[in-house]
């Protein structure tokens, strides 16, 4: 039987790792996902995970260093945050595009200069376009139930693709919740060993890692893509067996009150749950609120956010990055996008907010629904707002 | 020692006629036998041995980037070794061999290599030493010898080509205090045969750096390579020893050098270079003889 334990949520996602029994974990350390190696390690020196630790000398080489334990096949974990996930930045397309099945739990961080470990998605939105599949969690429990899920898909045959789990730094990862933890042997029977079909081995030798030409190299991209995009049916199986397994049902999108909304509020991780106390508050005031959120970002779930989104009037984006010069939200971009070749769509308004470990609170969230009901009545002359911000 | 007749650096593969890289890897390889797992970093040796859907490899081979082959070599040694301990997989003896150029090992990868020697990971890194980014175009590095003329350290009006001394990375690796480091040249075979052959034996880390003469890099006639890297040996610019667990030995030890002027004046990178020039690297070689000699008593 699963037994409930009050836990650091970083310390939670080590304890999934070790129930995953990973066989090498390759680390660097870095606020705020400093807490989950730690903890590996420890659980390593002490014997209670049977892994290869390796203390790497920088993030470039902790990914280096999963190429190619995942590429002997070894199950592989790694974490990292904001800058570290800039400085791997090369090697995590080489993870996708290699398709090594590695999991990597990135603790959100905002990105320099000026310098600052608190949590934004500004090392996310750099990392969109790699190939990895990411899943954006919004408290402990959901942390620990897909650590355990991106084993699963990553190293599923029809897959083969590394995962990234998204927990906001310092507001999810340093959270202490109560949670859930499954037993042994329930966490063994949903998660055969690795069984990575092509591994490095002299007794079978295969080339990995050729160079393409320009005859090849557009084939080698499309391949990749349709694999990426497939990865969705996986995605969901392995989601359905996990909650017929363990009682919780994970999908790609979540709404909160969102029946017969005329508004929608899109949030991703962890603020979800501060946005909630305001659509209640909004809901009983007799607004017709509710919140959308995305747990899978990448594949894209384009299906299930036409569905979501398509009767609302108005979609209030929340982003916690910036893409400067230019698109601004770059969730509100996609949602643009995802919702243009809808007939009936609503208008999407986006703000920008909660960079560098800014709180945004229940009340900021009614302000930020307040004014994205009136921009999308009377427009504004941004192409997106900042909320929050002092300009004095 | 025998060497064996089977190749595993297959024929067909895209290097320029009288590589002498190529033929540096094809001996080490010999040498290395079949139960390898080879990583490669971008370079020369990866750009003509892998073209998709080819190989020119028949042991298992790696290739991801340009800096960080040392670093993925220590993943696949950490995971040969807990798969083994887990007895998912019999992975015993085989040896990790990570393989880089200069510009790989001396510059853009010297971080993940000294990372790597530090955590003592059991695997035997050689670089293939031909002394520029030949790859790209002959832009020089850090492994340039002083003096010659690359396409980004030309020899013109107002310079002498490449300004800096060769960075000494075989004492670097030393430094980190690791089981085994050696220095090796396709033109003293048996005895690049012996060294590649103590780096398979002991256990950690070893490092050999290998240089291989580029006669398109160099510019010298394409059937040269042996000879100059003979003279390259015979002159000091590129003495042949070996550290063993901190101690070091000379394993080519001529009463006398000879002049580095037979070996300047083969090849066209330094034709521009003066006697004064000519004179200064003489004087060098003599102290860096000196103190290897003296490293070596």
């Amino acid at each position: 039987m699963a037994k409930r334990t009050g836990m650091e949520v970083s310390i939670a996602v080590s304890e999934a790792v070790k129930m995953a029994k990973a066989d090498v974990i390759a680390a660097y350390p870095i606020t705020p996902q400093t807490h989950i190696v730690e903890h590996l390690a420890e659980l390593v020196a002490q014997g209670e995970l049977d892994a290869e630790y390796i203390p790497v000398e920088s993030e470039h080489s902790a990914m280096s260093a999963c190429l190619g334990s995942s590429a002997v096949g070894a199950r592989t974990f790694t974490a990292t945050a904001g800058q570290g996930l800039e400085l791997m930045h090369e090697v995590v397309y080489v993870a996708s595009s290699m398709r090594l099945p590695i999991v990597m739990a990135v603790a959100n961080r905002a990105l320099s200069a000026p310098l600052s470990v608190w949590g934004d998605h500004s090392d996310v939105m750099a990392v969109r376009d790699v190939g990895w599949i990411q899943i954006f969690v919004e408290n402990g429990q959901e942390a620990v139930d897909n650590t355990l899920c991106a084993f699963r898909i990553a190293e599923d045959r029809r897959v083969l693709l590394p995962v990234m789990v998204h927990l906001d730094g310092f507001h999810l990862s340093h959270m202490v919740e109560p949670l859930l933890f499954p037993d042994q042997k329930e966490v063994d029977e949903f998660l055969p060993p690795n069984n990575y079909p092509y591994p490095l081995n002299p007794n079978k030798p295969v080339t990995m890692g050729d160079f393409a030409p320009p005859v090849v190299y557009t084939e080698a991209k499309w391949a990749q893509e349709i694999n990426v995009e497939k990865s969705k049916d996986t995605i969901l199986d392995v989601w359905k067996q996990f909650g017929d397994k363990f009682g919780r049902y994970y999908k790609p999108v979540e709404t909160y009150r969102a029946e017969d909304c005329d508004t929608l509020l899109m949030t991703m991780g962890s603020f979800s749950e501060t946005a909630m106390m305001a659509i209640d508050k909004m809901r009983e005031a007799g607004k017709k609120i509710g919140l959308f959120r995305i747990r899978l970002w990448r594949p894209f779930p384009y299906e299930e956010v036409r569905q979501t989104a398509k009767n609302a009037q108005t979609l209030i984006v929340l982003d916690r990055a910036i893409s400067l010069g230019g698109v601004g939200g770059p969730v509100a971009s996609e949602m643009r996008n995802a919702l243009y070749p809808l007939a009936q769509r609503p208008k999407v308004v986006g703000f920008v907010g909660g960079l560098g470990g800014r709180d945004i609170s229940p009340a900021d969230f009614e302000t930020i629904v307040n004014r994205g009901i009136e921009i999308a009545k009377k427009g504004s002359d941004r192409e997106f707002e900042i909320f929050g911000v002092r300009e004095e | 020692m025998t060497i064996e007749s089977k190749e595993r650096f297959a024929p067909g593969h895209r290097a320029c006629i009288g590589c002498g890289e190529a033929l540096a890897v094809r001996m080490a390889c010999k040498v290395l036998g079949d139960n390898v797992i080879i990583v490669n970093a971008t370079g020369c040796m990866e750009i003509v041995s892998s073209q998709l859907p080819y190989t020119s490899w028949t042991v298992p081979w790696i290739h991801t980037l340009f800096e960080n082959t040392a670093a993925v070599a220590s993943g696949i040694e950490a995971g040969l070794k807990v798969l083994s301990r887990k007895g998912i997989r019999d992975t015993s003896n085989t040896k990790v061999v990570a393989m880089g150029g200069d510009g790989a090992t001396l510059d853009i990868g010297l971080q993940a290599l000294s990372g790597a020697l530090e955590r003592r990971h059991n695997f035997m890194y050689i670089c293939f030493d031909n002394e520029a980014y030949m790859n790209t175009g002959i832009q020089r590095s850090s492994a340039t010898p002083y003096g010659a003329s690359t396409t980004t350290s030309p020899a013109g009006k107002t310079s002498i080509g490449q300004f800096t001394w060769k960075k000494n990375l075989p004492a670097i690796a030393a430094a980190h205090d690791i089981p085994y480091v050696a220095t090796a040249c396709p033109s003293h075979y048996k005895d690049l045969a012996n060294k590649v052959k103590k780096a398979m034996e002991v256990n950690g880390p070893a490092y050999i750096q290998i240089l291989s003469p580029c006669p398109t890099g160099w510019r010298c006639p394409t059937d040269n390579a042996i000879e100059v890297g003979r003279l390259a040996v015979q002159t000091g610019m590129f003495p042949l020893y070996e550290v063993e667990n901190g101690k070091y030995k000379l394993t080519y030890n001529p009463e006398s050098l000879k002049p580095v002027t037979d070996y300047l004046k083969a090849q066209g990178r330094f034709r521009h270079l003066s006697e004064t020039e000519m004179g200064k690297i003489q004087e060098k070689v003599n102290l860096e003889w000196a103190k290897l000699k003296d490293l070596a008593k």
